[in-house]
């Protein structure tokens, strides 16, 4: 007897979002149609290639007859349904969690979140300089990416990806509770005395760059980190047959940073120690 | 227990051409002309007595060229790559059987299958996201049974983990097929519409009787008849295997014996039910689908068919001999007796890959002219007369590889090689121009194109479609189209017409490893791959891995206990070639009598010194999973390492 389905075609529900009528198939989520509608919401715990996991409250929208707002990037869209994406509620939320998020977390790292703290007017600083903070030195314990705690929110996106939805290495795991909760390792453990397996699916989901290679953190304190002089070519991996499709970030003529298409078929964004940091030998070139 | 401070060597880039007049000279800075002139010289000059060994880490087009090289500007079939060391039984055993080499299942469908066996595979660690798949499977409820002589970390996630002697692969497998067949489990449809040979095969495994299995392979008979219910009752069942099969002197009968097993039980030509050879290097898939060996043109079509040879000859103007050329193991044979004496070696390291390395080297000396191309002076190159600098292909190159899901993907240059290192393809034309052949290829999709006009399998792979669906598997005979995931469907279609040939099953016997264990030499060694580190480590070597260790000697706690050695005690290791010295390690994995190593450290502890080279008759494959060795405590006054 097969145990999974293999599914069927999935129907197109109609709702509206914004006073709009939108059409997504069946079992998207208000994110995705919010997306394919070209809203933009702004999202951090949320991963294309992770289970929601409703930690950052960033992406909340309003659903009519829902008396909470609801987080986008997990609740399903249903038929009818009637969704506002801009309404002062959300927006009032949104500004709030960004606020709380900024004051006690250095998000010098993390993609477009100027923006958005542009966009609704956050005031991190109006908490004062004295606002909870780690205040913790970056871990830099082995040669091939570093986690610097400062930056975390705590998205448990790293925990899931090194866990049951990808990895199932289970080396990173939350320690602590309430305002004690923190991302470690086993025993708070360096990393070169944990589980760790050295993949960097973990790097690949962090939203805030709290997890980083060890040559982007080199060199962002070297000041010669630079985006826009970096190209990024998808190619295919050469150490083994089962073909991972490597996007290469080049600096300079420098690999320094090695991603994976999240939506390629064979490896969903994942990658293994090698694919992931093994690139060195090409630019051994003196 | 702190891990070992061993950096491995690190090899930098060639960057210029190196020649010189003769081996006892150390090598000097030549330029492009003069090297490819001399390359062409000692060619030429041995014409009729040629072998290119071409990559299988290389792109398609460039194993495309390298072997119209050797068919067109050399007029030999002797043209062959690593896959020999590999994964050859593999296609031959496929191949013997449907007709076509390539693993018949998806990655993607082992997500959605109900039993999955893992046959002399470690994928936990030799293919970490193909694994993945498997773990996404077993989430969704399917059982996994690992069938392995260590209990790997593979074997950690099985349901059952069925520990058997090294080299009893067969006995096992037709342990199996007996019981499904006494179990009224045989798919007796299937069997009569799909298959020949059934009545044979009975006969054949009707002696496996479970307690005979259990005695030779060392695997209680209850685990064997659970194994073999499971895989016949599943709705889809995928059986994956990798070196652990095919890397013993009668892989391709090991690789055939478990074929039987899907043709028993209809496993195979349907969504989620097929058969999986892992691949060990990114394009040895590709290499082989090129023509890169000795028995096949592009598209895996047959040399020995007139029509293919005549479709070839036109295409490229030439003449092709029309017999199968000699394989890389026939290939060192041959260096050996002096009937082949000059070779073209594509980023191929040999003298550190080959079974019983010693010898690999010996033949290699006595080569009239070696010309070896790489991106680093590997130890094979310091063999050579001329050393070519090329490009990385993954990183430097345009063009494709295909993985071992027959997915043809585009690889793309994303830096710019160093010093004068020019592409594979460019140095290629370069020669058979001097040779007398004026190739010219703009870039690489002009090699495809060419590639698709003469291969009906890849015909619809334009580089525009492989970059809109990320990679298009074979075959692909259609621009419009694209076929299933599952390769053999028409096995059960109803009209015999479309069903085609049947599949045979392999009548193939049992027959234990060639290096047998004695008084003197009374422990099996296996080999493999760990997690972080790849082949010769000349690559992996490269990268600051903190799971790297170096080379160790893995014993069982019960053999560390009885020789009285500890850990990171070194210990000469011995076998009947050979000995090397190295540390020891203690896994509980492996069982008393079974040793562990890698051939990943070949600059620090030549493994393959202690290997044998006894080959698969067929596919040319050495027994690199089963030597004989000893294990001696180092008398205190002989450490002077």
């Amino acid at each position: 007897m097969t145990v999974t389905s293999l599914g069927i075609p999935r129907r197109l529900l109609e709702f509206t979002i914004d006073g709009e009528a939108v059409r997504a198939p069946e079992g998207s989520t208000i994110l995705d149609a919010c997306r394919a509608a070209g809203k933009d919401i702004p999202t951090l715990c949320q991963g294309d290639t992770l289970r929601p996991k409703n930690a950052c409250r960033v992406c909340v929208v309003e659903v009519e007859g829902s008396r909470t707002l609801v987080p986008a990037c997990s609740r399903r869209a249903e038929p009818g349904m009637e969704v506002r994406t801009d309404t002062e509620r959300a927006r009032h939320s949104r500004k709030i969690v960004l606020e709380l998020l900024a004051s006690s977390v250095d998000l010098s790292t993390t993609p477009q979140v100027a923006e958005w703290i542009k966009e609704y007017e956050a005031k991190p600083d109006r908490f004062g300089p004295d606002a909870a903070r780690l205040n913790e030195e970056p871990k830099v314990d082995n040669d091939l990416y570093v986690r610097d705690y400062d930056k975390c929110i705590l998205c448990y996106k790293c925990v899931d990806a090194c866990g049951d939805q990808w990895q199932n290495t289970f080396a990173i795991s939350v320690a602590g509770r309430g305002f004690d909760a923190r991302i470690a390792v086993e025993h708070d453990a360096p990393l070169t005395d944990s589980a760790c397996v050295y993949c960097g699916n973990c790097i690949e989901v962090c939203p805030t760059g709290a997890l980083s290679f060890k040559s982007e953190f080199d060199m962002r304190t070297a000041g010669t980190w630079d985006e826009t002089r970096q190209s990024q070519t998808t190619t295919v991996c050469a150490y083994c047959g089962v073909g991972c499709n490597l996007t290469l970030h080049v600096q300079d003529n420098e690999i320094v940073k090695v991603t994976s298409p999240h939506d390629n078929p064979v490896t969903h964004g994942n990658l293994c120690i090698k694919g992931r940091f093994g690139y060195q030998h090409v630019q051994n070139r003196d | 227990m702190s891990k070992r401070d061993r950096t491995p060597k690190t090899y930098t880039r060639l960057t210029h051409p190196l020649v010189r007049d003769s081996r006892d000279e150390p090598f000097r800075q030549a330029s492009w002309q003069e090297a490819l002139d001399r390359a062409a010289r000692g060619l030429e000059r041995n014409r009729g007595a040629f072998g290119m060994f071409s990559c299988a880490r290389a792109t398609n087009e460039m194993n495309y060229v390298a072997q119209k090289f050797a068919r067109v500007v050399m007029g030999t079939n002797n043209v062959d790559s690593c896959n020999r060391t590999c994964h050859a039984p593999s296609v031959a055993g496929l191949s013997a059987a449907f007709g076509s080499g390539g693993g018949t299942s998806s990655y993607e469908e082992i997500e959605h299958t109900d039993v999955i066996v893992m046959w002399g595979s470690n994928a936990r660690f030799a293919h970490p996201i193909f694994f993945q798949h498997v773990l996404k499977g077993i989430r969704n409820g399917a059982r996994m049974y690992a069938v392995d002589p260590r209990r790997t970390s593979t074997a950690e996630w099985a349901e059952s983990w069925l520990g058997l002697n090294v080299g009893t692969d067969i006995p096992m497998a037709h342990a199996i097929g007996r019981e499904i067949i006494h179990a009224g489990l045989a798919n007796e449809a299937f069997i009569a519409r799909a298959t020949t040979g059934f009545e044979e095969y009975r006969a054949l495994v009707e002696p496996w009787t479970l307690s005979l299995a259990e005695k030779v392979t060392g695997v209680p008979a209850r685990a064997i008849r659970e194994l073999a219910h499971a895989y016949a009752r599943a709705e889809r069942a995928q059986l994956c295997w990798t070196l652990g099969i095919t890397e013993h002197h009668n892989g391709t009968d090991n690789v055939r014996a478990l074929i039987n097993l899907s043709l028993l039980t209809g496993q195979v030509g349907r969504y989620g039910a097929g058969l999986q050879p892992l691949r060990g290097q990114n394009n040895v898939q590709g290499g082989g689908d090129m023509g890169a060996i000795p028995n096949r043109l592009p598209g895996f079509q047959d040399i020995l068919d007139p029509a293919t040879r005549l479709k070839f000859e036109t295409a490229w103007d030439t003449v092709i001999r029309p017999h199968y050329g000699l394989n890389l193991t026939e290939m060192f044979e041959a260096m050996e007796d002096g009937t082949l004496k000059a070779v073209y070696c594509i980023g191929e390291n040999p003298a550190q890959s080959e079974a019983d390395s010693e010898q690999a080297v010996r033949r290699l000396r006595q080569l009239d002219f070696l010309v070896v191309q790489d991106i680093f002076l590997t130890k094979t190159a310091e063999l050579a007369d001329v050393v070519l600098p090329a490009t990385a292909g993954w990183a430097e190159t345009d063009g494709t590889t295909t993985n071992s899901e027959r997915r043809v993907q585009r690889v793309r240059r994303a830096v710019t090689p160093p010093g004068e290192a020019r592409e594979d393809i460019d140095i290629i034309c370069e020669l058979a121009a001097r040779l007398g052949h004026d190739w010219k290829y703009a870039d690489a999709e002009t090699v495809w194109n060419e590639l698709r006009s003469v291969s009906p399998d890849h015909y619809g792979m334009t580089y525009e479609r492989l970059a809109e669906h990320q990679g298009i598997q074979w075959p692909c005979p259609s621009t419009e189209a694209l076929e299933p995931t599952y390769l053999h469907g028409r096995l059960w279609e109803k009209d015999p017409a479309r069903r085609g040939a049947p599949a045979p099953f392999g009548i193939v016997r049992h027959d234990p490893p060639v290096d047998l264990t004695d008084e003197r030499y009374p422990i099996r060694l296996t080999t493999g791959r760990r997690l972080d580190s790849y082949n010769t480590g000349v690559q992996s070597g490269g990268f600051a891995s903190p799971l790297r260790r170096g080379e160790y000697v893995e014993l069982s706690p019960e053999d560390a206990e009885h020789y009285g050695v500890v850990v990171g005690e070194k210990v000469q290791v011995s076998s009947r070639r050979g000995a090397v010295v190295a540390p020891v390690w203690v896994d509980p994995a492996l069982r008393p009598g079974l040793a562990f190593m890698t051939m990943h450290f070949p600059d620090d502890v030549d493994t393959n010194r202690l290997t044998i080279e006894a080959n698969c008759p067929i596919a040319g494959t050495a027994e690199f999973k089963a030597s004989a060795i000893r294990i001696d405590k180092l008398p205190v006054a002989t450490i002077v390492r």
